[in-house]
C-alpha cells in the first residue's frame, strides 16, 4: 500500500515537471511590432511578429489588444502555428491600441509576448503602392496633351489608312443611290461607356453626310439617356449642314432595354426595311453575331466596331469592314481630320511605344535573371 | 453657357473620380460613393424616360398608321399585361413570375439559340480556304475543335487537348492582350478628350 501510494507520488511529481518544463520551453512571440496598416483609409492595424521555431511546441497564436483606458481583448480566432501577420480590420479609427500576441501550444499553455506600444489608424491621402501607376497616368496624359496642342501649330500627322473608315462614303453612297435607309446601331453600352461616346461620335460624322445626301437614317437605341443624346447629335449634324429640315426625330427610337429583345428587333427592322448600309458600332455581346449575320442575309454593306474583343471575332467573319478596338477610338481623328484629335492619336501611339519598349527591355531583363522591370509592372497592377 | 457649365462639370467629376482612385484616405472614399450614388439615383428617372419615349414612339406610328403599325399594339398589349399583373402585387406575384417565366424567358433563349445556327453560316463563310489567313484560319479552327471534344483525345491522346491549349494560351492570348492594350490606350486618351473638354460630341 505504502509502495504504491510512494509510486503515486513520484508518478504526478515527474507529470507535473515534464509540464512545467515543456511550458518553460513555450518562448514568447519575439519582435512583435505593431504599424498602421499602410495605404488603407485608417481603418486597420497591422500586428507582425517572427517566425517560431518549428520545434517550440507552438501550435496557435491569439492576437489580444487594449484600447487606451479599456480592458484587454481577444481579437479574431486562433491563427495556425506559422502566421506571422495579423491585419486587425476591427478598430475604431482615431483611437489608440496596443497588443500582445499570445502563443498557445497543443496542451493549452499560453505565453504571452510584451504589451505593444500604443498605435492608431490613420487614413493615408496617397496609396504609395500605386505611385508607379500614377507617375505611368502622368507621362501618357502629359504625352496625349502634349501631342494635341502640339498638333496645333499645323504639323502633318500621318495616320495610317483604315479601311473600315475609309468606307463610311461609300457605305453611304451605296444607301444613297439605291434609295434605301441606313441603319446604326449603338449596341447596348449605357452612356457611361467610353465605347458608346465613339459610337457617338462617329455617328455624328454619318450624320453629316446622310443629310447632305438626304439619306434616312434609323437609330434604335437601348438605353433612353443614349437616346436622347443620340437625337442631340444628329440634329446638331442636320444643323451644322444646314439641312435641319431633313431631320426626323422619330428615325431615332427607344426600342427596348432587354438583350435579346433588342437584337430581335433590329433584326426585324433589318428584314423589313432592308437598309443598304448597317453599321455596328459600341458595345456588343451575345447580339453581335445575331446583328450581323442577319445584316450580311439582307446583303447590307456592314462596317462593325467594338472594343469588346470576345465579339471581334463574330464582326470580322460577318460584317465587310470592322474597326478592331482602338480603331474605333481613333474614329474620330480619322474622319474629322481635326489636328486636335489627331494630336490624341500621336500621343497614344507614344504610350504604346512605351509599353512595349518595356516588355522587349522586360524580356530582355528577365533572360539575365533580373527583375526589377517585372516587380515595377507587378506593382503597377 | 449650355455647353460651359456640362464641360466644367465634366472636368472637375473627372478628375475627382481619377483622383479617388490614388487615395485611400476616408474622405475620398467617401466622395467617391457619394458621385457613384448620384449616378445610381438617376436610374429611377431613365425608367420613366424609356417609358414616356416607347409610348410617344408607338403611339405616333399607330396614329400615322405607318406600315407595320400593327405590331405597335402588340407592345402595348405587352406592356399593360405585364404592369396589370405586376404593379399591384409586385414582381413576386405568381401571375407576374408566370408570365416572365413562360414568355419573356423562352422568347430571350429563343433568340440567343439562334446563335448557333449563326455561327454555323458565319464559320462557314469564314473557313472557306480561298486565301492563306482563310487557310490558317480554317487549320486551327479544326484543331480547336477537335481539342475541344472527346474523340479528339481518343484520336490522338493528349496531343489534341496539348495543341488546342497551346494556341489558346499563345497565339490567342497573345492576339487578344494585344487588342486589349490597344483598346485601353485608346479608351484613355478618349477620356482626356472628354475631361479636357475637347471631344464634346456627346454634348450635341
Amino acid at each position: 500500500m505504502i509502495k504504491t501510494t510512494q509510486w503515486i507520488v513520484v508518478t504526478l511529481v515527474l507529470c507535473l515537471s515534464i509540464s512545467v518544463a515543456f511550458s518553460q520551453g513555450l518562448a514568447p512571440p519575439s519582435n512583435v511590432t505593431v504599424v498602421d496598416t499602410p495605404n488603407d483609409d485608417g481603418s486597420s492595424i497591422t500586428i507582425m511578429w517572427d517566425a517560431a521555431a518549428e520545434d517550440s511546441g507552438i501550435s496557435d497564436y491569439q492576437i489580444l489588444r487594449q484600447i487606451a483606458d479599456g480592458d484587454l481583448e481577444e481579437v479574431g480566432e486562433l491563427l495556425p502555428a506559422g502566421t506571422t501577420t495579423y491585419v486587425d480590420s476591427s478598430i475604431e479609427k482615431g483611437s489608440l491600441y496596443t497588443y500582445i500576441v499570445r502563443a498557445v501550444s497543443a496542451t493549452g499553455a499560453t505565453v504571452d509576448s510584451e504589451q505593444t506600444a500604443p498605435v492608431k489608424g490613420t487614413g493615408e491621402w496617397f496609396h504609395t503602392g500605386k505611385a508607379a501607376l500614377f507617375i505611368v497616368m502622368l507621362l501618357f496624359s502629359a504625352a496625349i496633351v502634349w501631342n494635341i496642342y502640339d498638333a496645333r501649330s499645323g504639323k502633318e500627322i500621318f495616320v495610317r489608312r483604315i479601311p473600315g473608315l475609309e468606307a463610311v462614303d461609300e457605305a453611304i453612297g451605296r444607301a444613297t443611290e439605291m434609295g434605301r435607309s441606313i441603319l446604326y446601331v449603338l449596341g447596348l453600352g449605357s452612356i457611361g461607356r467610353i465605347a458608346t461616346i465613339a459610337s457617338m461620335t462617329i455617328l455624328g460624322q454619318v450624320a453629316r453626310r446622310t443629310a447632305d445626301y438626304e439619306t434616312p437614317l434609323r437609330v434604335p437605341c437601348i438605353d433612353p439617356i443614349v437616346l436622347n443624346v443620340v437625337r442631340e447629335v444628329v440634329k446638331t449634324s442636320y444643323v451644322d449642314e444646314g439641312h435641319p429640315d431633313a431631320y426626323n426625330e422619330e428615325d431615332i427610337f427607344y426600342l427596348t432595354g432587354s438583350q435579346f429583345a433588342y437584337a430581335a428587333g433590329v433584326d426585324g427592322m433589318m428584314v423589313r426595311e432592308k437598309p443598304a448600309a448597317i453599321f455596328l458600332q459600341g458595345s456588343f455581346a451575345a447580339e453581335s453575331l445575331i446583328l450581323a449575320e442577319t445584316g450580311n442575309s439582307i446583303g447590307a454593306i456592314q462596317i462593325a466596331g467594338t472594343d469588346s474583343e470576345h465579339q471581334l471575332p463574330f464582326f470580322i467573319a460577318a460584317c465587310d469592314y470592322t474597326l478592331i478596338g482602338e480603331e474605333l477610338y481613333a474614329a474620330t481623328a480619322y474622319l474629322s481630320k481635326d489636328p486636335m484629335f489627331l494630336g490624341s492619336l500621336k500621343g497614344q501611339d507614344w504610350g504604346k511605344v512605351l509599353i512595349l519598349g518595356m516588355i522587349v527591355f522586360g524580356v530582355v531583363l528577365e533572360s539575365f535573371g533580373i527583375s526589377w522591370i517585372t516587380a515595377l509592372l507587378q506593382q503597377v497592377n | 453657357m449650355k455647353q460651359q457649365v456640362p464641360l466644367v462639370l465634366c472636368f472637375l467629376f473627372g478628375i475627382v473620380m481619377i483622383l479617388t482612385e490614388f487615395s485611400p484616405h476616408t474622405a475620398s472614399q467617401a466622395t467617391y460613393k457619394e458621385i457613384a450614388n448620384w449616378g445610381r439615383v438617376i436610374s429611377p428617372f431613365v425608367f420613366v424616360l424609356a417609358v414616356v419615349t416607347l409610348i410617344q414612339t408607338h403611339w405616333t406610328r399607330i396614329q400615322r398608321r405607318v406600315e407595320h403599325w400593327q405590331y405597335s399594339l402588340v407592345v402595348f398589349f405587352g406592356m399593360i399585361v405585364m404592369v396589370v399583373a405586376g404593379l399591384p402585387y409586385g414582381p413576386q406575384h405568381p401571375a407576374f413570375k408566370w408570365l416572365f417565366n413562360n414568355v419573356q424567358v423562352p422568347m430571350d433563349a429563343t433568340m440567343f439559340s439562334l446563335l448557333a445556327f449563326f455561327i454555323a453560316s458565319a464559320a462557314y463563310r469564314a473557313f472557306r480556304a480561298r486565301t492563306f489567313e482563310a487557310t490558317l484560319l480554317l487549320l486551327t479552327a479544326v484543331i480547336v475543335m477537335v481539342g475541344n471534344i472527346p474523340v479528339g483525345d481518343l484520336l490522338w491522346p493528349d496531343a489534341a487537348s496539348n495543341a488546342r491549349q497551346w494556341i489558346l494560351d499563345n497565339p490567342n492570348l497573345s492576339a487578344r492582350r494585344g487588342i486589349i492594350l490597344g483598346v485601353s490606350l485608346g479608351a484613355i486618351s478618349q477620356s482626356i478628350r472628354i475631361i479636357l473638354g475637347i471631344e464634346r460630341s456627346y454634348l450635341g
